[in-house]
Parts: structure tokens; C-alpha cells; sequence
């Protein structure tokens, strides 16, 4: 924390923008120089999470013995599926997954009380600490799996395809992100929230199946309620070639929305009541 | 004896207090199982009428599923290797070495006291659960089948136990075990059946697997009560796990020996 103070005082007059970007810059040089003090550690989260990508695609692969389509999914697109699952999960968990759950930990402490007197907006400094550099090897190695499934599926997809693919990840990054949020702040109010991060690996869980496995009511829940079923299923639609409709673009970006306004809502309402817990 | 069952009751309140975490994990727990099976209902659909994967009907799948959470329920250990790491890490073993006491025997009542209370958190909604899908749900396949279920299903959890236990011990060279737990607990994820059975794989991949202790720590007792390893097989399998028990057990009181000669008491 002691960098953004520095740049607190430099430049009052600033433009906000630049000023939020050299204070993210900030915490980006924070976060690299705490890697690289562990970089033994570094290296077996990257591989404990390659172990976990390898397990889901074995999943695959087993299911795909026994059978040659899952609704109208053959076995390299839910290859891509499951790629592209990873590939946003990666990307959320780069940017805010420790920061999410590290969030009971500083309502335990009472340590929040420091970041709320800070004079930026605190749910920016609670949300983006720290980055977890791993996660961008992770995210490559999906990238990868992702390829080799469209080299498998004859798929040469159009600029326009990837870069609406990307666009959708990010919105899908967003909802993770909202959710995940929505789900820490409740720490404001049971104090010992560790089962949360466990309960939300499950709901990543849904993200990487086929939308088409499920009966209706399942997907209208994990559609309309927990949007878990567009996530990812909506952009390797896309890079696919398997998009039915556009309205369902549509829907996703208007489930990021609401989902960020709870989280919004859900934020506001927990720091009005919280009273630290520092003696 | 009479100091572990106080140990045990003590743990037992501990836990409760966590109650509303158990019930938080057992609820989202169910989430996945729920994806899985519907994912089964379609593949079957996909395959056409009275179609089989491997030797499973689509029933006999889902009873795969609902004994193996039941059974998980019974023996998963939960938090027990994070809280043992942590008791050698932060000093706190000390105290064992000085009290009549031993260590190994003090966390089995607790982790016996934690899969008590998380089964009585958790069998609301696992009894609700069960009823929803309760057409699926098979009788043992016979006595002794249910006899060697039994049996099974307490070695495993000794088995589940004492290979965290050991695993845990590793707090003793390192300071972070927590990726070493992890990558322990994804091959015992997908070796053990938690994903799908065993002898839908490959045969020579599945008659691998027996090599290793992990198809002991789940997927064993549940074959048995459906009935899919039976007679000879079956008290071959058990004598088999009784093994991989007395192994691990003895691989965990090495690893804790060799370790106290390392200790260096930190934090006391």
C-alpha cells in the first residue's frame, strides 16, 4: 500500500483515469516482486491447475467413449467448450479471484478498516490488490487446448469470430467477477467465509458443460438466476459456428449488467453495516 | 482410551459450530452431482432405449452416483490435512510431545467426530435429495455384499485418513503444502470414481488403477454394494485394502517419525 500513497500526493489535480492506472500499475509491481520471492510456489500452482485442466478434458474423453454427441455437441467442441471455460475462469482468477477471497479474511481482521481510508474507491483497491501471475500461464495453456480443438474440428474462425469471442470472455469474466463478489461480501456478516471460494468451484463446474446436457428448469436457474450456462457457452458458441440466435448475445451482456448491480448493491449495503473488527 | 473419546466430544462441538459451513458444502456439493446426472440422462437419451455404458444402465448409473456421495459423505476428509499442516507449521504439535497423548490417534477421533457431525448437517438434504431420485435408488446386492460394504467403507475411511495424514506430514520440509494436497486430491478425484465409475475406462487403464491404492478410497465399497465385485473377488478386494491400510498407516507414522527429528518447534 505504501506505493499508492506516493501517488495519492503527487498528482491531486490528475485525470482520474491516469490516476487509477498508475495506481494499478502500482499494484501490479507489488504483485510481481511477491512472485517472485515464491517462485518454487509459482510454479506448482501453475501445475496444480494444469493437473485440474488435464482431469476435466480426461472427463471428456472418457464420456466421449461411450457416446459420440452430447445434445449436438461432438466431443472437440466440448473440447472447445471446456478450453474456452478455463481460458475466462483463468482470466477472472488472474485479476480478482484471491482478492474476492481474501475479502473475509480482512473483515476478520479488522485490516479492511486501511483500505476504506484510502482516498480512492475502495471497491476498486478490495477487488483489484493483487494479480495472480500464474493464472496468466494457465490461461495461455487453455488457449492452446482451445486451438489444437479447432485444428481437430477443421475450424479456421474469422477475425471477427475471435474478436467476439474475446469481448464475450471479458463480459463473462465480469459475471464470474460480480458473483464471486456477491458471494464474499456475505463474509461481512458470517464472519468465517472460507466455504464460499469451495461453493463457488462448483458453480465453475456447470460453466463448463454443454448448455444442451441440461433439462429445462436447470438451465432456466442456471440461465436467468446464476447465469452460469451463458458464460462460456455462449462465446465458444461463437468461435464454433453453433450460435443459434444473436438475441442470446444479448442476454449475456444483459445478465453481466444485473449481475454487477447486485454485486454494487450487495457491496453498499454490507460496508454501511460493517464496524470493524480491529480492537 | 477413555482420553480420545473425550477428544471426540470435544471435536463433535467443535464442529457444530461450523455447522452452517457443512451445510453450505453439502448444499453446493450437490449442484455438480446434480449436473452430472442429468449429463448421464442425456447421453443415455443420445444413445437410444435400454442403452448401456460399460455394464451401467442409466439407473444403475445414477445409483453409481448417489451411493458414491453417501459414501463420500461417510469418509472424504475434510479439512483435517490443511489443520495438521498447520499444527506442525505454527508450533502447535509441542504440546503433544510433552502430554500422554498421542497425535496420530488424537486427529483420527477428530476426523471420526467431523464426518459424525457433518453426516447429521448434511442428511437433510441428502435424504431429500435421495427421495427425488429414490426410483434409482438399488437394495444392496445381497448380505454379504452389504456385510463387505460395511467393511469397506470403514477401511476406506482409514485409508482416506491416514494418506492425508502422511501427505500432511510434509508440513515437516515445506512450508506451503497446500499445492501438494491439492495435486494428491485430484488424482484421488479421478482414480477414486468421484467423476464416474472405474470400469467404464478402458480395461487395461482400469486394471492399472488396482495397482494404486485410490480405487480403494471410494470406488471399492460402492461396487460392492452394487454387487459389480462379488464373492472371491470381493474378499480378495477387502484383504487388498486391509493393505493398502496397514501400508499407509505405517507410511504415516515413518513420515511423523523421520519429521520430529526435524521439528524446530517454531512458534511454540
Amino acid at each position: 500500500m505504501e506505493a499508492t500513497t506516493k501517488v495519492d500526493g503527487s498528482a491531486p489535480a490528475a485525470n482520474p483515469a491516469s490516476r487509477y492506472f498508475s495506481i494499478y500499475a502500482a499494484l501490479w509491481k507489488n504483485s510481481v516482486a511477491r512472485e517472485l520471492s515464491f517462485k518454487s510456489n509459482f510454479l506448482l500452482w501453475v501445475f496444480v491447475e494444469l493437473l485440474w485442466f488435464g482431469l476435466q478434458l480426461s472427463f471428456i474423453g472418457v464420456l466421449y467413449l461411450h457416446t459420440d454427441e452430447i445434445g449436438t455437441w461432438t466431443k472437440w467442441q466440448v473440447v472447445m467448450l471446456i478450453g474456452g471455460s478455463h481460458f475466462i475462469q483463468q482470466i477472472f482468477q488472474a485479476f480478482f479471484l484471491i482478492n474476492c477471497t481474501n475479502l473475509s479474511e480482512l473483515v476478520r481482521t479488522g485490516k479492511l478498516d486501511f483500505l476504506l481510508l484510502l482516498p480512492v474507491n475502495s471497491r476498486f483497491v478490495v477487488s483489484l490488490r493483487q494479480v495472480d501471475l500464474g493464472a496468466f500461464v494457465n490461461a495461455a495453456s487453455a488457449v492452446g487446448i482451445m486451438g489444437y480443438a479447432a485444428h481437430r474440428l477443421h475450424l479456421v474462425p474469422s477475425a471477427w469470430q475471435i474478436v467476439v469471442f474475446l469481448l464475450l470472455s471479458l463480459i463473462g469474466v465480469a459475471i464470474h467477477y460480480s458473483l464471486m463478489f456477491l458471494l464474499a461480501t456475505i463474509s461481512f456478516w458470517t464472519v468465517r467465509a472460507q466455504g464460499i471460494v469451495w461453493g463457488y468451484y462448483n458453480l465453475f463446474n456447470i460453466a463448463r458443460m454443454p448448455d444442451e446436457a441440461f433439462p429445462r428448469l436447470f438451465r432456466a436457474v442456471f440461465t436467468f438466476a446464476i447465469p452460469m450456462l451463458l458464460v462460456s457457452n455462449i462465446p465458444v458458441r461463437v468461435l464454433a459456428g453453433k450460435l443459434q440466435s444473436n438475441s442470446s448475445l444479448f442476454l449475456l451482456l444483459v445478465m453481466s449488467l444485473v449481475c454487477f448491480g447486485a454485486s454494487e448493491w450487495g457491496w453498499r449495503a454490507s460496508i454501511r453495516q460493517y464496524t470493524s473488527a480491529s480492537s | 482410551m477413555r482420553k480420545y473419546w473425550h477428544v471426540f466430544l470435544v471435536g463433535m462441538q467443535n464442529n457444530l459450530t461450523y455447522r452452517f459451513n457443512f451445510l453450505a458444502r453439502a448444499l453446493f456439493g450437490l449442484i455438480p452431482l446434480v449436473a452430472i446426472l442429468c449429463l448421464w440422462q442425456t447421453i443415455y437419451r443420445g444413445k437410444g432405449p435400454g442403452a448401456s455404458v460399460g455394464s451401467y444402465s442409466l439407473a444403475e448409473m445414477i445409483s453409481y452416483y448417489l451411493l458414491m456421495t453417501v459414501v463420500d459423505a461417510l469418509t472424504a476428509v475434510n479439512e483435517d490435512d490443511w489443520q495438521i499442516a498447520a499444527d506442525i507449521r505454527d508450533g502447535n504439535i509441542s504440546q503433544f510431545l510433552l502430554k500422554p497423548i498421542d497425535y496420530l490417534w488424537y486427529r483420527l477421533s477428530l476426523f471420526v467426530s467431523g464426518r459424525i457431525t457433518y453426516l447429521a448437517v448434511a442428511l437433510v438434504p441428502l435424504v431429500i435429495f435421495m427421495a427425488c431420485f429414490h426410483q434409482y435408488l438399488t437394495l444392496p446386492a445381497g448380505a454379504p455384499a452389504l456385510v463387505g460394504c460395511l467393511l469397506a467403507i470403514a477401511m476406506t475411511a482409514l485409508l482416506q485418513f491416514f494418506t492425508s495424514y502422511a501427505m500432511a506430514m510434509l508440513a515437516f520440509w515445506v512450508l506451503e503444502v497446500s499445492t501438494f494436497i491439492f495435486i494428491l486430491f485430484a488424482f484421488e478425484y479421478i482414480a477414486s470414481g468421484h467423476l464416474f465409475p472405474l470400469d467404464i475406462l478402458p480395461p487395461t487403464l482400469e486394471r492399472a488403477l488396482y495397482y494404486t491404492p485410490f480405487p480403494y478410497q471410494l470406488y471399492f465399497p460402492v461396487s460392492l454394494y452394487m454387487g459389480k465385485i462379488a464373492g472371491a473377488e470381493m474378499v480378495r478386494g477387502l484383504f487388498v485394502q486391509l493393505a493398502w491400510v496397514v501400508a499407509t498407516y505405517f507410511l504415516a507414522r515413518f513420515a511423523w517419525a523421520r519429521g520430529i527429528k526435524r521439528y524446530a518447534a517454531a512458534g511454540g
